[in-house]
């Protein structure tokens, strides 16, 4: 019982740090969650009742969107985006988890889903994850040589 | 020949403020869309003001709301 707590509460942290870590490389990202499709939350960067509230809210959106699909008919849903002048809601499933991310106005899709892709293969293996987008086009820039020095 | 300057002037003012709002009501419904994305790579784009995009939008902007108090 003792060790069955354990490594619940290890399980957990590890999934808190790989938030913290993407939410400190992503300049996008304001909120950032894991969480059941159901929305229980696993963890958040939101403090206090709020990501709990994010994650209850991010079910609503998804049960609403899968029931779009079915009435499209269309294949089983991998993720998706609400965007509005205000900012946008990103989420990706993964079988019953999901990853949610909250961004400014704007954002680049692109990047914040490979993020929260990232984010959820790094929770499932429990290996330390490649870097964010940003930070990777950040460093590839880094590396690159100058237009000027050809 | 003055007033018909000023009366042009003014057309003129007007069109283009007729125009800024026309340019930014269409911004921000461009801005305003739900995009869903499926298993077999395919996607759909549900434009604000659709019935579908309707049930979501506002669980979205719940949501904003509660990640600028976080």
């Amino acid at each position: 019982m003792a060790a069955r707590a354990a490594c619940a509460s290890v399980a957990h942290m590890d999934v808190g740090a790989a938030l913290a870590e993407l939410k400190e490389l992503s300049t996008q990202i304001d909120v950032v969650l894991v969480s059941s499709r159901a929305g229980d939350l696993d963890a958040s960067t939101a403090t206090g009742q709020t990501g709990v509230k994010l994650a209850r809210l991010a079910a609503d959106i998804v049960t609403q969107a899968e029931q779009v699909r079915a009435d499209m008919g269309r294949e089983a849903l991998a993720q998706l985006q609400a965007a509005t002048p205000d900012g946008s809601v990103f989420a990706v499933l993964d079988g019953d988890r999901m990853a949610v991310a909250t961004t400014g106005p704007d954002p680049t899709v692109g990047l914040v889903f490979y993020d929260l892709k990232t984010l959820l293969r790094q929770i499932d293996r429990g290996v330390d994850p490649p870097p964010a987008a940003d930070e990777a086009a950040r460093v590839a820039a880094d590396e690159s040589p100058e237009d000027g020095d050809a | 020949m003055r007033k018909r300057r000023l009366a042009v002037t003014a057309l003129v003012g007007a069109a283009s403020f007729a125009g800024t709002l026309i340019y930014r009501r269409r911004t921000e419904r461009s801005r305003t869309r739900v995009d869903l994305y499926f298993e077999d790579g395919s996607m759909v784009s549900l434009a604000a003001g659709s019935p579908d995009a309707d049930r979501v939008l506002p669980l979205a902007t719940e949501a904003l709301l509660h990640a600028a108090t976080a």
